[in-house]
């Protein structure tokens, strides 16, 4: 099965994040990028899947901050190809991107396409869906397990309350991850500088594609009602718990 | 500028989810803001489902029994045909699972706008969402003009008291578009029953990442013995295997509504606030004063877990 995962770099949620003199968007200098927890977990998928029944994994980007490390990261975890997509606006929104994204592949990207469930840092679980339906293929979005068949898939995808749904998908076909069958693994340093040296990165010209039709008016950490009400120490805490009536 | 909304309805198990009488209670005061109506899509229900929505002028019925598993392609089709006959300004659909599976699709297929994870929604001459970003760190406003546009919306954004209703709606049945059949539905997998119920404990004291590694969780064990409390947790602690999926809270996890909820390094992600912010009392500790698990707590700490674990268990013990 030949598989293409997109990967993206999305700020790490831990950090302080705080809005720029727009307004609008993030001050770029409070946040430090990581790969979207979500793609390492399609990257994971699509490497056993690889390992487990054979194939190929490419693994595509836009071009950015870092991008080339990120590559080179998932290539040394086992994928076979790495592209980067130049000129493409990340801030686009999903509409453009997506259609940025099925011309790099030149309307392919083999026999399943995975990304992660979504992006923390824009309009969230947009690009798997839109890349389906561009490209006419069926997609599911919240899946945990991917099982190869003949000319098909079976696939877990969550719903809530810990129920989970299976389904047979003809391929190709394109599928969000949301977690992989095991944590993804790590590649060790020396691992990454070596392929940075063996391998190459495959680039290609991003295409024209028309963004979406809204704007956004306003950045802001959110409103916070009253907000919780700040304890000093476990003192307190206690007597919370002591006022509530639990202990 | 005048305008219908068309609801999607999402069910499950043979009933209804909250979701959808959330939407339609959002969507009866987006119709009256621009004089239209509220049209609720009922696809693969039952007419006891449809008997339920009697808050939406009118339930537009597609399919039944045959579609009762959802399944997202007979589904698309079935709504791309409800739009089109329908023509609304504004489609709300659910942002679960199953919606996430949806409003992109019909998004590419109606060439409509789409504003996903909203929070709040504004309607009149233009449309304004509200959508919730960075875990929940941000909240960004976006104008979406006058265009007709999809929005998919948080559970929990709206109460589902608005959208209940008694008595009897008007109901209209659409033929369902033929499908390629390339998804076909196989079968629910329950989760296997675990050795607490958390859903039904009066204290839970929830773990997030913040616990760091496997042998840690010992330590929130100890303090929930204190309290006579169980051990939940949030989605990265149970995919690490450190804890099986019956503990974990949240939007593909359970939903509980304890007299406490204690979260522990839990930062407090949309996707786990679905699952627990019905909590009468939310405390929770977290070294980040800007985590937004403060922004839904009653009470916050912000320490070192492990310091406030040993100092409680302790407090605890000495009672
Ligand atoms: C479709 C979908 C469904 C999902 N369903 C769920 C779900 O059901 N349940 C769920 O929980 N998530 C769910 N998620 C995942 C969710 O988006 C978040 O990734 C997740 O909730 C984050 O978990 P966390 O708070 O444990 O981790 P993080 O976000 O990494 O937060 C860890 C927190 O610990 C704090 N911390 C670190 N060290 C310490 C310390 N020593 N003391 C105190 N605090 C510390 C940090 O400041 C941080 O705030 C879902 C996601 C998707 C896309
Ligand atoms: N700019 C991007 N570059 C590469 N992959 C992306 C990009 N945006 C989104 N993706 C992929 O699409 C998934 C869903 O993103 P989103 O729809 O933005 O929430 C992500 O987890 C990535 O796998």
């Amino acid at each position: 099965m030949d598989m293409t995962v997109l990967l993206k770099r999305v700020p790490d949620l831990v950090e302080d994040l705080e809005v720029d003199d727009s307004g609008k968007a993030l001050d770029e200098d409070s946040v430090s990028l990581k790969l979207n927890e979500f793609d390492d977990h399609a990257l994971e998928e699509a490497l056993l899947l690889k390992e487990g029944g054979g194939g190929t994994v490419t693994v595509i980007a836009l071009d950015g901050e870092d991008v080339d490390k990120m590559l080179y990261t998932a290539l040394a975890k086992g994928a076979d190809r790495a592209l980067k997509v130049m000129g493409g606006d990340p801030d686009g929104g999903n509409q453009a991107l997506a259609g940025i994204f099925v011309a790099a592949l030149d309307g392919h990207g083999g026999d399943l396409i995975l990304t992660g469930v979504q992006a923390a840092d824009d309009r969230d679980g947009q690009l798997a869906p839109r890349v389906g339906a561009l490209l006419g293929r069926p997609c599911i979005e919240v899946v945990t397990e991917v099982n190869p068949g003949d000319g098909k898939v079976t696939v877990h995808k969550e719903l809530a309350g810990g129920v989970v749904a299976e389904y047979e998908v003809d391929l190709p076909a394109v599928l969000g991850i949301q977690a992989a069958r095991q944590t993804p693994r790590y590649a060790p340093v020396s691992r990454v500088r070596q392929i940075q040296e063996s391998a190459t990165i495959d680039t290609v010209t991003s295409a024209a594609t028309e963004g979406a039709g809204f704007t956004v008016v306003a950045m802001t950490p959110p409103e916070t009602g009253e907000g919780a009400q700040m304890l000093d120490g476990v003192d307190e805490l206690v007597k919370v718990l002591d006022a509530k009536g639990v202990i | 500028m005048a305008g219908d909304v068309l609801v999607l309805a999402e069910h499950f198990g043979g009933s209804l989810g909250d979701i959808t009488f959330e939407l339609l209670g959002m969507g009866k005061t987006l119709a009256g803001e621009f004089g239209g109506t509220c049209t609720v899509a009922l696809i693969g229900g039952s007419d006891a489902m449809a008997e339920e929505l009697g808050g939406a002028d009118l339930v537009l019925r597609l399919g039944g029994e045959e579609l009762a598993d959802f399944n997202p392609e007979p589904y698309g089709e079935a709504l791309l045909a409800a739009i089109e006959a329908k023509a609304p300004r504004v489609v709300l659909i659910g942002y679960t699972s199953m919606g996430m599976d949806l409003a992109s699709t019909l998004a590419v297929k109606t060439g409509r706008n789409l504003a996903s994870s909203c929070i709040r929604v504004e309607g009149g001459e233009r449309i304004t969402t509200t959508s919730q970003l960075y875990g929940g760190k941000m909240d960004v406003r976006s104008d979406l003009g006058t265009a007709p546009c999809i929005l998919s919306v948080l559970a929990g954004s709206a109460p589902a008291d608005a959208g209940r209703h008694d008595g009897a709606p008007t109901v209209e049945n659409l033929d369902l578009p033929a499908t390629a059949g390339r998804v076909r539905f196989k079968r629910f997998i329950e989760p296997e029953a675990g050795d607490v119920d958390i859903t039904a404990q009066d204290i839970l004291v929830a773990i997030g990442r913040g616990i760091g590694s496997k042998d840690d969780i010992e330590v929130a064990e100890e303090l929930a013995e204190a309290l006579d409390a169980a051990v939940a947790a949030t989605r990265p602690i149970v995919d690490a295997g450190w804890l099986p999926k019956t503990r974990q809270v949240g939007k593909s996890g359970l939903k509980v509504k304890p007299k406490v909820y204690l979260a522990l390094g839990v930062s407090g992600a949309p996707e786990h606030l679905e699952g627990m912010k019905g909590a009468a009392t939310i405390i929770a500790v977290n070294t980040d004063k800007n985590a937004p698990i403060f922004n839904v707590a009653h009470y916050g700490l912000v320490e070192d877990l492990f310091e406030v674990c040993e100092e409680l268990t302790e407090a605890l013990e000495d009672r």
